[in-house]
């Protein structure tokens, strides 16, 4: 298998035996770049001359003798909605078209300081709004294994990447199901971590009490080494849990007999693409020939968790992207303008994409007076319900198993209104409603070849239990060994 | 329930987003479906129901005022779409006399 399809876990291995430096697999990921992107269209910004400073600072302290974190040389990707002292961030958005921040996000300099090799920013939907990445004000990311169809969103332009080895590993964000959804569509691995678990200090913010930063790695086992790089308390994040972080790869490997697993029924509603209900339930078959007790559950408010979501997380965007005033930062117009107010409603008029404006009149429009107790205080009180209905769910059950999409990724411009989209959201958004962490993996591919996700969640901070369950249903199944055919269709590279 | 052209004009002045009239018509329209499906949240009774602002169980958190370098200026200012010197430059905001 070319280096670039390769694991980190595998290549990190590679590295520390001196049997391949990171120049080398710089200069393998940097080629597929070359030879692909034309036509994936992952990246916002390619950071090749950073990404091979990096690799040789990374063989030069191995070559020194030093003892180098486990990630060290490892071609990462970072979504475009982190801020990165040595390249734009842009959110995929007109307004930070031409922003550089003057600091890293926590979990870039925490990869920075790992070694790993930043290949570059990521396409994303713009603010991280939408699932298909066709809400970027740039262009459109195509998924790898159909470029006719959408790798997801938000996180498109990580799982893109990262599934046709233009990165070996990724970051995206979750806000609500933004890492699982295009997990699942490009058949990677995609965990959303517990609230609060990794630091969001310098993810620009979408919707604060739901946003979290985590990994798109092809397999289980590069999740749980990324999550140890990225969790852990942050002091310049005042949501950021303050609790022990245990190695995720401890569990991996370990039997699941006796492990208790609930299917919440209403997530399998009408509408469910019946290739998709029987993927996964073939899954849970194997899990359960695997040792573990599946059980059915029963989430009954989760059907509100989509109307919940598109009130709550427009509110908080709405607030949070009153920042972009074409002042300090950012578009400004260049219209002649009266007054200051006039020159904030021209320059965010010009700059923000339509569902950008739309979810920010939503917001304005659920938080404005006369409004609030009917829109945003009601939806505030149904996550409370859907709080409970969770927490009586894992009071029976470890984990529990569902679909993370209930379509096949689709085609460009195949849900063009907006209610339409939103439905895509609608198995992973009760996750980010109550917190919990849930991972998206590939449990096959449907009779036209589109791969199909499960997912599963787990009560909060269990994530390691949640990836030993994921790591042993994975190596039993084997489809995370399956790369997109891009390649073999890609003339002159290797 | 349908919204009002000045309703739209309302919010989008709150927004802080300038819209011209066929706009606002075009987003009342999806406004409308999009808060029609909002109204499915009036079946459940949540009358005796805490509302939940995040899933973690904290409240505020504090940290000790220690002083500490702050970012280089240049590097913030470099970002500004106007600047004067050290100022970031905008639309006067008061008459001068």
């Amino acid at each position: 298998m070319e280096l670039f399809h390769r694991t980190a876990h595998e290549l990190a291995e590679l590295l520390r035996r001196k049997e391949l430096s990171a120049v080398e697999l710089c200069d393998a990921v940097l080629g597929r770049i070359e030879a692909v992107e034309p036509r994936v269209r992952a990246y916002v910004t390619v950071m090749a001359d950073v990404a091979r400073e990096q690799a040789k600072a990374v063989d030069a302290r191995r070559a020194a003798g030093e003892d180098l974190p486990p990630l060290a040389g490892i071609p990462l990707a970072v979504k475009d909605n982190m801020c990165t002292v040595d390249a734009p961030t842009t959110c995929s958005s007109k307004v930070l078209e031409h922003f550089v921040a003057p600091y890293d996000a926590t979990v870039v300099a925490r990869a920075r300081q790992a070694g790993c090799v930043f290949t570059g920013k990521t396409n994303l939907d713009e603010f991280a709004m939408g699932s298909s990445t066709e809400n970027s004000a740039f262009f459109t990311t195509c998924n790898p294994w159909d470029l006719e169809r959408a790798p997801g969103g938000s996180s498109g332009g990580s799982a893109a990447a990262t599934a046709a080895g233009e990165a070996i590993i990724a970051l995206g964000s979750d806000t609500g199901g933004s890492i699982r959804q295009p997990a699942s569509f490009c058949s990677l691995v995609g965990l959303k971590p517990t609230y609060g678990r990794v630091s969001r200090y310098g993810l620009v913010a979408f919707a604060s009490s739901l946003d979290q930063i985590g990994p798109l790695t092809k397999d289980v086992r590069d999740t749980a080494l990324l999550m140890n790089l990225l969790a852990g308390h942050d002091p310049m994040d005042s949501t950021s849990a303050d609790r022990p972080v245990p190695d995720l790869t401890e569990l991996l490997g370990r039997d699941i007999r006796g492990i208790r697993i609930g299917v919440p029924k209403e997530f399998f509603a009408e509408g469910t693409d019946p290739e998709v209900a029987n993927a996964v339930h073939a899954a849970i078959r194997q899990l359960e020939s695997l040792g573990a007790i599946v059980g059915e559950a029963s989430t009954p408010t989760v059907s509100y968790g989509l109307p919940t979501y598109y009130i709550i997380a427009p509110s908080e965007a709405s607030s949070n992207l009153a920042r972009f005033d074409g002042v300090r930062y950012g578009h400004r117009t260049s219209k002649p303008v009266a007054d200051n107010v006039e020159l904030y409603e021209q320059s965010r008029a010009e700059s923000f994409g339509p569902e950008v404006q739309r979810r920010i009149m939503i917001g304005t429009y659920a938080l404005s007076a006369g409004y609030y107790d009917a829109y945003y205080l009601k939806a505030q009180k149904v996550r409370t319900l859907l709080k409970r209905d969770f927490d009586k769910v894992f009071e029976q059950f470890d984990i529990i198993a569902w679909p993370t999409s209930p379509c096949l990724p689709f085609r460009f411009g195949e849900r063009g209104d907006p209610l339409s989209m939103y439905m895509a959201d609608v198995c992973t958004i009760p996750v980010n409603m109550v917190g919990i962490p849930a991972v998206s993996l590939p449990c096959g591919f449907s009779s036209g070849g589109l791969p199909i996700g499960i997912q599963l969640g787990a009560s909060y901070f269990e994530e390691p239990k949640l990836l030993q369950v994921a790591y042993a249903y994975e190596q039993s199944a084997g489809f995370h060994a399956r790369r997109a055919p891009l390649g073999a269709s890609c003339g002159g590279e290797a | 329930m349908r919204l009002s052209l000045d309703e739209v004009r309302h919010v989008a002045r709150l927004g802080r987003l300038a819209m011209t009239d066929q706009q606002c018509e075009a987003m009342r329209d999806q406004l409308d479906s999009i808060l029609a499906h909002f109204e499915a949240l009036q079946e459940l009774d949540t009358d005796d129901v805490e509302p939940t602002s995040h899933s973690l169980d904290m409240a505020n958190v504090y940290r000790d005022d220690e002083p500490a370098p702050s970012f280089d200026r240049d590097r913030i200012l470099a970002n500004a779409p106007k600047r004067d010197d050290e100022c970031f430059r905008v639309p006067l905001i008061m008459e001068e006399d």
